[in-house]
């Protein structure tokens, strides 16, 4: 909004100003609440007022996800893969609103907010071409000792609550909400604190991504307010604590236990645009053994 | 055409679309959960009494046969001196259910055991394949009863059972079952082994009890595999099943394969536990057997007098 | 001739198995007494006789076996895989050798049936051990990297409905994958363990790398709680489950729970009838019904009900209820009599809530904690019995219209470990698992496991995987 202003000196012509909304089951609300916070760049300069969502907002978010969940778990995993690289398409197209946001999120120079865009936009890419194969390589058959066949095939958690790291407002965002989605999970993303407005964002590019409504679903406001009601709530299966700090992340953990979410602690993490592997998709997947008999062909095979 | 007594299922058979559409609908088997379950009951543990009675009960049972193109008159009245006094030197020991032979040999078999309770059993219609007309089939089995066979062992024709011709195996078994007259026992026996699937075994087993088989036997011993707990348990099921919907009684002849005491109380217990003990009885349930016998009369020695008996204090055959 | 065929008693020998009038906790390769000096009794449920005396492992003793096992961990952890490979071979063969004396000594003290002590549990213990062992020195090709290293001193808690197979689940991957163990075994069935432990010194295993603490709730709290942890695997009911999830969060201790569930076993219309009878019999009677998988809701298509429930009384009714060491026994007795009270009051609240009980005409032997087979038909989801987990032999009969609708009352549980589905149609299973929320799903069949495949809930029955090359992951630092 440096340029908008500088605009304004000139004379020139009076900047539209974007109001930045929540986005919930595919729509941009404001919070319930009607409460907004200032957010600043890296020096302390007003850059616009974010929501500042309440309780019901993470309520809502809720719901918005767990409605999406049958659809999005049941999509064909090609289907998401097609989704997922939409949505890296329509980041690269709008890849200098996105450069100047990180920029002034995170205090970054130009070229700098422009790799973290760009590793951004190639992490979506290469969760794009993990939807069809993390079963290939986390399932399997089982060579049971028996005469049985059985099958481990690995199946999304549910609806996942991210607490997006607060330090990477876009490339980590994007490296731990990609990983979640992947697989077929839905999520509920609380965007961070200090510098939510590239998160708020991606909603937008989100929503034209084909990617059905409350498949993700971005709150900001204050993080230890809206993670612990969704920590406890008990229609949240998984809470990955990337954006929580050390008594926070306590505090959350103890409040999953209520229905025992997978809980992802807080990684150290040196460089967001390091290969992330497949620990993000994994923890928010479980496990399904199915079993069937197999047996002989026929009667005139079995004798004792 | 004979029609046995009408009964719940009778409609059933009323055309070859109707037979086909119940046979079909019958429930399918899932033959590892069957073989699991046959094996389950075969760990039973059966001892000191409970082992002596089922001795006895299972040589009461055994329908001691010779199917051989070598038999004589002479091998046919050494088997009918067994059947009558399975142990010579224990005249506790029961007599067997019947002797089984060919139709030729029934009048001497009948000779051999006259004044016993054993019965003679006779194999017929074109017995092992069942690959003659049916007229030479039904000459097979009057012929059988004209010389005294209290029991007929048919064989159903297989070839028409896997072509689906359900009609015509039914057809030719009421045909029999009306040559059998009003005093011989009909045995249908399905050759399981080459049936090969266990739903065919259970629709089969269905298709004999509607035609009016008073027994449903499995096998002839001729082909790889006869007897089998499993292909019995699914058999026992099903006569269990047609007396709740009929409330007529079928018995059912395990036959070839069974050897060994052991693997005659196995499927004691499996009568047991899934008809009841309403088929543990001679007139319900058989085993068609030869070598059967002297491992039973064996055990039955060492139950007795508490040492293992050997071969040479059993008669051979 | 008798007129019925009434099988006589063929109990098992139990002069295969000599218990000592004792135990002490085995730490650091020897039995100790504890701390204290405390001591409890352990009974056979199915008689109430005292079996022995077990030490009572305090919080002191808790923490000498962290100690040994600590100390031990360095130079384990640094043996080459296939030394610990041929360790745990060592123990599978001797598990082998000696299975008909655990599998007697598993009876008398948690009261299943000898049958299934010999054909199921003790089977699987020594298989669950060949198989882990031959992962020690292949770990690099598991899929967790190129170096994957073992997370330390592993403090595993487990239940009394498989005592000796629960061990096996957690040693056997904790060893290989260069762990140490610290094994508190329930306070009912302290037996197999301590048995298991002299098979580590036959077997030669270094000492401090397996110490068992025999003891109460109070033992397995503060194991948990201890600092010098890394591991934490845990099987037995989804509260105590919490508990830990609670003391463990905010710590690096990784986690593993394997908790309680509440099965269903679909019965679709095209099912094969006798054998769909036989899973749900073994879905729900196995071990008393003392399953954390069992098939404790089963829903029948409302078209079979009246002909399933008749098979399935008919053959309730040749279950064969008593001795557990009587060969022919198919229903042992209850493991305490704390889970027989529950299971009797949970019976009794759903009598009192309308739904209709029957069992099989049975009698129960005078001494010893047991409970009929029994089920409840009339059951709806809003019933206790169709949502708590009771842990017995109850089964409760529950109909459904359409597949959507078993789907739909299948996953309507905060449960989610098993299920079962019976069709003869294969796009149906297919369809019907896919939908299913649940880790373990046996079509056709039930209450089947294999060392090679994972097992393990979704929701709260629990998360983490035993069996497989997906157990490996627990123990590993990935």
């Amino acid at each position: 909004m440096s340029d908008k202003n500088e605009k304004t000196e000139k004379n020139e012509r009076l900047s539209v100003f974007k109001t930045y909304k929540l986005y919930v089951g595919g729509k941009f609300p404001r919070s319930e609440s009607g409460r907004v916070y200032e957010v600043t760049d890296a020096k302390g300069k007003w850059l616009a007022n974010a929501p500042q969502s309440s309780r019901k907002d993470a309520r809502d978010a809720v719901v918005a996800a767990r409605k999406a969940f049958g659809a999005w778990s049941g999509a064909t995993a090609y289907n998401r893969g097609q989704i997922l690289y939409r949505i890296a398409e329509m980041l690269e197209g709008r890849r200098d609103q996105y450069v100047r946001e990180v920029g002034e999120a995170e205090g970054l120079s130009r070229s700098k907010a422009a790799a973290q865009v760009d590793a951004a936009v190639d992490r979506w890419v290469w969760y794009a071409g993990w939807t069809d194969k993390i079963a290939q390589v986390v399932g399997g058959g089982n060579p049971v000792a028996g005469p049985f066949f059985n099958l481990s095939s690995p199946e999304p958690t549910g609806v996942v609550t991210v607490l997006a790291p607060q330090e990477s407002s876009f490339l980590g965002l994007v490296s731990v909400v990609a990983p979640v989605i992947a697989t077929g999970n839905t999520a509920v993303v609380i965007a961070s604190e200090r510098a939510p407005l590239p998160a708020l964002s991606l909603g937008e590019v989100l929503a034209t991504s084909d990617l059905p409504g409350g498949v993700v679903n971005i709150l900001s406001g204050r993080t230890a307010e809206i993670a612990a009601p969704l920590a406890a709530h008990q229609d949240v299966n998984a809470i990955d604590l990337a954006g929580a700090d050390e008594a926070l992340a306590k505090e959350l953990e103890i409040a999953a236990a209520d229905n025992l979410k997978r809980v992802l602690r807080p990684q150290p993490v040196d460089d967001w645009a390091d290969a992330p592997g497949t620990d993000r998709m994994t923890a928010f997947l479980e496990t399904k053994t199915v079993w069937h008999p197999t047996g002989s062909l026929g009667a005139s095979g079995s004798s004792y | 055409m004979p029609t046995t007594a009408p009964h719940a299922l009778s409609d059933v058979t009323a055309s070859d679309s109707t037979l086909r559409r119940f046979l079909h609908g019958l429930p399918g088997v899932d033959a590892v959960g069957l073989e699991a379950r046959a094996a389950s009951l075969g760990t039973r543990s059966i001892k000191t009494t409970a082992k002596a009675y089922a001795i006895d009960l299972a040589i009461s049972m055994v329908d001691l046969t010779t199917l051989e193109g070598a038999d004589t008159p002479g091998k046919v009245r050494a088997l009918g001196a067994k059947a009558v006094r399975p142990d010579p030197t224990d005249r506790s020991a029961p007599a067997t259910a019947a002797v089984c032979v060919y139709p030729d040999m029934v009048a001497t078999a009948k000779e051999a055991v006259a004044g016993s309770t054993v019965k003679v059993a006779s194999v017929a219609t074109a017995f092992p394949a069942g690959r003659a007309p049916l007229s030479v089939k039904l000459a097979d089995v009057r012929e059988a009863v004209a010389a005294g066979a209290d029991e007929i062992d048919m064989v159903i024709d297989r070839g028409a059972f896997l072509a689906g011709n359900y009609m015509k195996v039914y057809d030719e078994i009421t045909a029999v079952k009306e040559a059998c007259g009003t005093d011989a026992r009909l045995k249908v026996i399905f050759e399981t082994g080459e049936l090969s699937t266990y739903d065919n075994i259970r629709r089969a087993s269905w298709l004999g009890m509607l035609a009016g088989a008073d027994f449903i036997k499995t096998s002839t011993g001729k082909v790889a595999v006869n007897a089998t707990p499993a292909n019995t348990l699914l058999m026992l099921e099903a006569v269990r099943d047609f007396r709740a919907q009929t409330g007529i009684q079928v018995g059912v002849k395990p036959a070839g394969g069974i050897r060994t005491s052991k693997d005659a109380i196995k499927f004691l217990v499996l009568v047991n536990e899934t008809a009841g003990e309403d088929w543990l009885d001679n007139h319900w349930f058989r085993f068609g057997a030869s070598s059967l016998l002297n491992d039973l009369l064996l055990q039955r020695q060492k139950l007795a007098t508490g040492r293992y008996s050997g071969p040479d204090y059993v008669t051979v055959d | 001739m008798a007129p019925v065929f009434d099988y006589a008693p063929a109990p098992e020998s139990r002069s295969v198995v000599d218990i000592a009038p004792s135990y002490g906790l085995f730490i650091d390769g020897e039995f100790t007494e504890a701390a204290g000096g405390k001591v409890f009794k352990t009974v056979s449920p199915s008689s109430e006789e005292v079996l022995s005396e077990v030490a009572e492992a305090s919080e002191e003793d808790v923490d000498r076996a962290v100690r040994a096992a600590r100390k031990a961990f360095e130079k384990w952890s640094a043996l080459p895989g296939s030394e610990r490979a041929k360790y745990l071979f060592r123990i599978a063969r001797i598990i082998q050798e000696r299975s008909r004396e655990l599998a007697v000594l598993e009876t008398l003290d948690n009261g299943k049936p000898i049958r299934e002590t010999r054909d199921a549990d003790l089977p699987l213990v020594a298989a669950h051990f060949f198989y882990y062992a031959g992962w020690a020195d292949k770990l690099e090709h598991a899929g967790y990297g190129a170096n994957p290293r073992p997370l330390g001193v592993a403090g595993q808690v487990i239940p009394w409905n498989f005592p000796l197979l629960m061990l096996a689940w957690k040693i056997a991957p904790a060893l290989a994958t260069g762990n140490t163990v610290v094994l508190k075994p329930a306070e009912t069935t302290p037996l197999s363990a301590l048995f298991f432990a002299d098979i580590c010194r036959q077997a030669g295993l270094p000492k401090g790398v397996v110490n068992i603490v025999t003891g109460d709730g109070r033992a397995g709290a503060a194991l948990v709680a201890h600092p010098d942890v890394n591991k934490v695997a845990f099987t037995g009911s989804t509260a105590v489950g919490k508990e830990i999830a609670r003391t463990v969060a905010g710590t690096r201790k990784k986690l593993t729970l394997e908790l309680g569930g509440k099965g269903a076993n679909i019965v679709f219309d095209d099912a094969p009838i006798d054998q769909a009878v036989e899973g749900i019999v073994n879905g729900i009677f196995f071990n008393q019904g003392q399953v954390c998988c069992a098939g404790s809701r089963l829903l029948v298509q409302e078209s079979i009900h009246d002909e399933l429930l008749d098979s399935l009384k008919r053959r309730l009714s040749t279950l064969r209820l008593g001795d557990p060491l009587d060969k022919n026994t198919d229903i042992g007795a209850i493991n305490s009599a704390e889970q027989l009270a529950r299971i009797t009051a949970l019976a009794e609240q759903g009598e009192a809530e309308g739904a209709e009980r029957w069992s099989p005409a049975c009698d129960l032997p005078e001494n010893g904690y047991w409970f009929a087979p029994t089920l409840f038909t009339n059951v709806t989801q809003a019933h206790t019995i169709a949502r708590d987990e009771i842990f017995g032999p109850v089964l409760s009969v529950l109909t459904f219209r359409t597949p959507d609708e078993a789907v739909a009352k299948a996953n309507n549980t905060p449960y989610g470990l098993s299920a079962g589905i019976w069709t003869e149609k294969g796009s149906r299973i297919l369809a019907v698992a896919n939908k299913l929320r649940a880790g373990v799903i046996w079509s056709n069949t039930f209450n089947k496991f294999d060392p090679t495949s994972p097992f393990g809930g979704y929701k709260e029955s629990g998360f983490g995987r035993e069996g497989g090359r997906h157990g490996l992951e627990a123990y590993l630092d990935v």
